[in-house]
């Protein structure tokens, strides 16, 4: 089984690894790359820990082969705080006591992020709804809710 | 396992006819890669099909219906207003599968291909009266949706066959479409029972009507007598239960982890007369 | 909404600083357990017996050896012989002997360069099986004539099985215990209403998203390392060195970040497979981690209940008499929670007689693990079922016949030991004044009120203190972080020496760096670490007064430490301004040397948390799909440390509750296969599943803590599963007495019940 060369963006970097064609993308971010910041939690797209954005789409990243990302542009975790400015969301996350274990929060930034990009104002069943795909089992969702429409607050009013 | 990028169709097919051992499409990859992580599937030939060109657009065809590539995503389906003002049930089927981040990936022609009894998308596809164009080895053609599952995992299609698009029929006035279907939390699991209805009023009277029903038989039925039980009638108390009924007759669901014979069979009823509803109020413009 | 109802009267303890290893968690950079990698690092990965009962006959792994890249494989034949008790138990679960004994069963397991090559030889280890009758669930595993499974795992409670009566051989019992007081007999009798009823619970896994992993690497000599999400490292070094025959001191445990426990990584499961791995691979690390479905077929979920409670009650609501006979199953081994459930069950409740019988029962399922509150959930499924029916029936407030029977300071409890201070009246009396209390609700929709308890734990426990040479603090703990302790243990310490909570770091070691220390579990960090943590602060106190005391040249008796420095104490003992930290710090190389501080000890005082939960539901009556409307947690936090993460506790536990109410169970076929191992069928709750759940921290102080501390992180889960059947009683008039309550069984009892 030979490997295939794979180049892509990553958080704005060119990045390039030799991917098995059944690795996954989080297989290649974590082990090829050295990014561990997206989480498998299940590897059946069902939890949302592994979530990045794909070309600027929210997506598994256990749902994505390695070999599929050839050219094009990924957003992980990672890159989410701009140098050593947080964004917001990291934020709030940290303030409202959004997070216990911790597991589960790489990907909800991510997911967050990419909702308030596309709604700036949200309502919090649609938070809720939009974050479905994200599994947490420690906090009961509560202050993570609380988190995100409070940074959707603030961005808001920074804008 | 042999990853392809072929950069047109007749490429794809080619490979696919040719291949040995088992081969597999991928569009959104939602169910290929789960099964083949799960070391259920793992294929000897894997063919992307996300190279090809014009495969991901979403297009009027020349009646005023739709024609939807087969790499289009749900949420690009979702975002698609045109598409989604004339086939909102259709619309609906697709988007409630999984989470949104499947929703970036997924698309209408691989949970069609996949097979599953409960698919969220089918009813809906099947109660519109969409068509697939199927393009293999000897050329192209057309089928209805309802003909490509045969059972849980398995379609009509031949060795060499793709999906190349899926058609649906101009919506006309005054009809509405709706999909519900029923799931023990909000979000996240596999339809216990799905309903998918299509109709169209003159006035308050329903003339035409389509009602599609999924997870309660090895495929996804398309039940005659429930939409006879409405046709010609204001959707009143009486045809509502005419049409509960006939949808749960109509059921040849099992039991199983997700529920029992019993339960899908009332829940079948249960959702025919909620969808018809809200379908009703589409086509009688309360509700768009 | 979060309410508190005493106020501090502290600088610190009681606020809600950010905790220190945020940063860390919301960027990605925090490691977890499969995030570590070493040079050289192999993958393992495990072969599992795909029956719920079978004799091993053969394993043949050329065909997996003969690959190119696959290093070691291992079986039952590598690891020692000669094992008893638990250590056995815990061999024999790390890898099947001569049987398997559930689906998912470890067989086999091969170490290779690569995860996909490790997984490709896996498939190829070709393994015989002879398959062996089975059994499932408690009820069926009890009766006489069940396949036997493990004869001889009984333990002295059990008769032996030659001599007695063969309609009496109960196979499957490892364990029966009964205990009470009084005469149950007569409390019936003086009763005005008794009622008896059978309650079920099915198995649940904990549910942690983070699946096990571990690196481990062990020489032919013996000595180990590990890398491993745990909740408690000391536990897995024991039990790893026990299973391998290894010494304990020689393997050094790591724990990484934990992705969440709940209990279920208080053991070990794989962890011996890499370090076996590893030995015969020539010492190369082996990183092996579990795929969720390994998880849930293969780690540790819940037993599963069978129940019967009977309580006699006066028309006033006072309780006259209570019995509880449980049978749990937790898995082919001895350890269902069958004890725990009896002691919480009727804990919450002053009853003049009480008895109970817990039998203990094996069956082909997986080996249970504690799941937050172990047994207690189960048993106030039961008795505040029945409590909630028996109010109804006599037409009593809920909270007011709860009021009636409440144990209070002084009060024996039902299973023994006599109440210190408690705060069960204070958290029924919180919910009563609570605006959800009062929520008018519509049609279909129905209020539940149920109150739980834990006792909460003291635990062996290890903590050391060192001043660095700046006059900040660093403080070892022995207990991982998995819900924010770290934050706290930093507040009580910074408290304690009255310098700023930025000034103090408080690290989770090894092994290596500390005495033994219990795992994070029964509520035990905030309450055992942090008590421990403040007496080492004290330690260290005291000779910082003795430096300033040298320097001043008084007695240091006449020293006392007052906001983060040394001050004479009193005028007579002489004019000297207050010596800071900082400046004893700097200067103690030349004082006397480092300053430190240490405390061991199993601590007592342990607080009792009581809570009560009040939930509101809608049921759709066509559907029966049950939806939470409302949900008010009020608990017993003695004090809050930290209140944001004492609300996260309270939170989390009622979510937990609620997948377990109303979706969560293990689901097996016919043929003993777990259905449902993946979180596609395995039901968690999900954000839009959930309203806000708001809480009540009741704050009644625990004396036996130096800033009152109680554990709170097990008892939320104790009311949530009687206070939605509650709740879904009051909303359809259907009552449930089995769990989950999904829509299908919801709706057959209202259809039931309208047929008459």
């Amino acid at each position: 089984m030979s490997k295939i060369h794979v180049t892509t963006i990553i958080n704005g970097d060119m990045a390039e690894f030799l991917a098995d064609p059944r690795e996954t993308l989080l297989d290649c971010l974590r082990d090829h790359l050295g990014r561990t910041g997206s989480k498998e939690g299940c590897g059946t797209g069902d939890c949302g820990a592994c979530s990045v954005t794909l070309d600027g789409v929210l997506v598994c990243s256990c749902l994505v082969l390695g070999v599929e990302v050839e050219g094009h542009r990924i957003e992980t975790i990672e890159g989410m705080a701009n140098g050593s400015e947080l964004h917001p969301l990291q934020r709030k996350f940290i303030e409202h006591a959004a997070l216990q274990c911790g597991f589960c929060t790489p990907g909800i930034l991510v997911a967050a992020k990419a909702l308030l990009e596309r709604n700036p104002d949200p309502a919090e069943e649609e938070v809720r709804y939009w974050l479905a795909g994200n599994l947490c089992r420690c906090t009961g969702y509560t202050k993570i809710v609380d988190a995100v429409m409070d940074a959707a607050a603030e961005m808001r009013g920074a804008a | 396992m042999r990853y392809h990028r072929p950069t047109t169709l007749e490429d794809a097919v080619s490979i696919a006819a040719t291949a040995s051992g088992l081969t597999r499409f991928l569009a959104g990859g939602t169910d290929v890669l789960v099964q083949m992580r799960s070391g259920m599937i793992i294929p000897d030939d894997l063919i992307d099909l996300k190279g090809i060109a014009g495969l991901r657009e979403i297009t009027t065809t020349a009646e005023g219906g739709w024609r939807i590539g087969v790499t289009i995503s749900g949420a690009e389906l979702g975002s698609h207003a045109g598409f989604r003002r004339d086939w909102p049930g259709v619309v609906e089927g697709m988007q409630l599968i999984g989470s949104t981040q499947v929703q970036g990936r997924a698309t209408l022609t691989g949970n069609l291909c996949n097979g599953s009894p409960a698919a969220d998308s089918v009813p809906g596809l099947v109660a519109a009266g969409a068509t697939v164009e199927i393009t293999g080895p000897n050329g192209a053609r057309e089928m209805p949706v309802e003909e490509i599952p045969v059972g849980p995992g398995k379609t009509s299609l031949k060795t060499g066959e793709i999906i190349s698009a899926i058609t649906l029929p101009p919506r006309g006035d005054n009809g509405g479409d709706a999909y519900l279907r029923f799931i023990p939390r909000t979000e996240m699991d596999i339809a216990v029972v799905g309903c998918a209805v299509s109709l169209r009023v003159d006035g308050r009277t329903i003339t035409e009507a389509r009602v599609a029903l999924g997870a309660v038989a090895p495929t996804v039925l398309l039940v005659r007598e429930a939409a006879d039980a409405i046709v010609g009638t204001t959707l009143d108390d009486d045809a509502l239960a005419a049409l509960a009924k006939a949808a749960a007759a109509a059921c040849r669901p099992i039991s199983d982890k997700r529920g029992t014979v019993e339960f899908r069979t009332d829940l079948a009823g249960v959702l025919a007369r909620r969808t018809a509803r809200i379908a009703y109020d589409r086509a009688i413009g309360v509700s768009k | 909404m979060n309410m508190r109802v005493i106020d501090t009267k502290f600088r610190l303890v009681g606020t809600r600083p950010n905790r220190p290893d945020g940063l860390d968690k919301v960027t990605g950079r925090a490691r977890y357990g499969a995030d570590f990698s070493l040079p050289g690092m192999l993958w393992g990965a495990v072969v599992r017996s795909p029956h719920a009962h079978a004799r091993i006959l053969k394993i043949d792994a050329s065909e997996a050896l003969a690959l190119d890249g696959v290093k070691a494989v291992v079986t039952r034949a590598d690891f020692p012989t000669g094992l008893t008790g638990e250590d056995w138990n815990l061999q024999e679960n790390t890898m099947a002997g001569d049987v398997a004994l559930y689906d998912g069963h470890a067989v086999a397991a091969v170490a290779a360069a690569s995860a996909l090559l490790a997984q490709d030889a896996a498939r190829r280890i070709k393994v015989e099986y002879e398959v062996l009758p089975h059994v499932i669930d408690v009820d069926d595993a009890i009766k006489p004539g069940a396949p036997a499974i493990r004869p001889g795992s009984g333990d002295h409670s059990v008769p032996p099985q030659e001599g007695v009566h063969p309609d009496m051989v109960r196979h499957n019992v490892v364990r029966n215990i009964e205990f009470g007081h009084g005469d149950v007999e007569e409390g019936f009798a003086q009763a005005d209403l008794v009622m008896e009823r059978t309650y079920k619970t099915e198995a649940t896994h904990q549910g942690y998203i983070e699946p096990h992993a571990c690196v481990g690497q062990m020489g032919e000599d013996g000595k180990g390392e590990m890398w491993v999400c745990t909740q408690g490292q000391w536990f897995i070094r024991r039990m790893c060195a026990a299973v391998l025959g290894t010494d304990a001191a020689q393997l050094r445990v790591t724990p990484s970040e934990i992705g969440g426990g709940f209990g279920g990584k208080t053991t070990i499961f794989m962890e011996p497979l890499a370090l076996a791995l590893s030995r015969k691979a020539g010492g190369r690390p082996v990183k092996i981690v579990m795929s969720r479905s390994e998880v849930l077929r293969a780690t540790g979920p819940t037993a599963s209940a069978s129940m019967d409670v009977k309580i006699g009650m006066k028309k006033d609501g006072a309780m006259t008499a209570a019995r509880a006979e449980f049978r749990m199953q937790g898995g082919a081994f001895p350890g269902a929670p069958v004890d725990l459930a009896l002691y919480c069950a009727f804990a919450a409740y002053k009853i003049p007689a009480v008895e109970h019988v817990g039998y203990d029962v094996l069956a082909n399922r997986p080996k249970c693990a504690a799941y937050r509150a172990p047994g207690a959930p189960m048993g106030a499924f039961a008795v505040e079922s029945l409590i909630d029916d028996m109010c109804r029936e006599l037409g009593l407030d809920p909270i007011e016949a709860r009021l009636k029977n409440a144990v209070r300071e002084g009060d024996k409890s039902s299973y023994g030991p006599t109440f210190g201070k408690i705060g069960l009246v204070e958290t029924l009396e919180a919910v009563r004044k609570h605006p959800n209390y009062s929520a008018p609700l519509g049609p279909n929709q129905g209020r539940g009120v149920a109150t739980g308890y834990w006792f909460n734990h003291g635990g062996e426990t290890s903590v050391s203190l060192a001043i660095s040479e700046d006059g900040t603090a660093q403080v070892s703990i022995g207990t991982p972080d998995i819900g924010g302790t770290r934050s706290s243990i930093g507040l009580m310490v910074a408290e304690t020496l009255g310098i700023p909570y930025e000034n103090v770091r408080v690290n989770v070691v090894e092994t290596g760096a500390l005495g033994v220390n219990e795992p994070t579990h029964g509520s035990r960090a905030t309450f055992a670490s942090g008590k421990a943590a403040v007496i080492a602060a004290q330690q260290a106190i005291g000779e910082m007064c003795k430096r300033a005391a040298g320097e001043w040249g008084i007695d240091p008796e006449a020293v006392e430490w007052y906001d983060g420095a040394a001050r004479p104490a009193g005028s007579n003992a002489g004019k000297f301004p207050p010596m800071t930290i900082v400046e004893i710090a700097r200067k103690m190389g030349s004082t006397g040397g480092p300053i430190s501080g240490h405390h061991e000890s199993v601590p007592d005082g342990v607080g009792n948390s009581f809570g009560t939960h009040v939930v509101d539901v809608e049921v759709d009556p066509e559907t029966g799909r049950t939806t939470v409307l409302r949900y008010l947690v009020a608990q017993d936090a003695g004090r809050a440390i930290h209140p944001s993460y004492v609300e996260g506790q309270f939170q989390g536990g009622a979510a937990q509750g609620i997948g377990w109410a109303l979706n969560e169970e293990y689901v097996y076929g016919s043929d003993g296969r777990l259905q449902n191992s993946v979180f596609l069928d395995y039901r968690v709750p999900v954000a839009s599943d959930l309203p806000p759940i708001d809480t009540i921290i009741v704050e009644v102080p625990n004396p036996g803590h130096p800033y009152g501390v109680r554990g709170v992180g097990e008892t939320g889960i104790t009311p949530p599963l009687p206070a939605i059947a509650n709740a879904i009683a009051a909303a359809t008039g259907v009552r449930l007495r089995h769990l989950p309550m999904t829509p299908p069984k919801v709706l057959a009892a209202i259809k039931a019940r309208a047929d008459g």
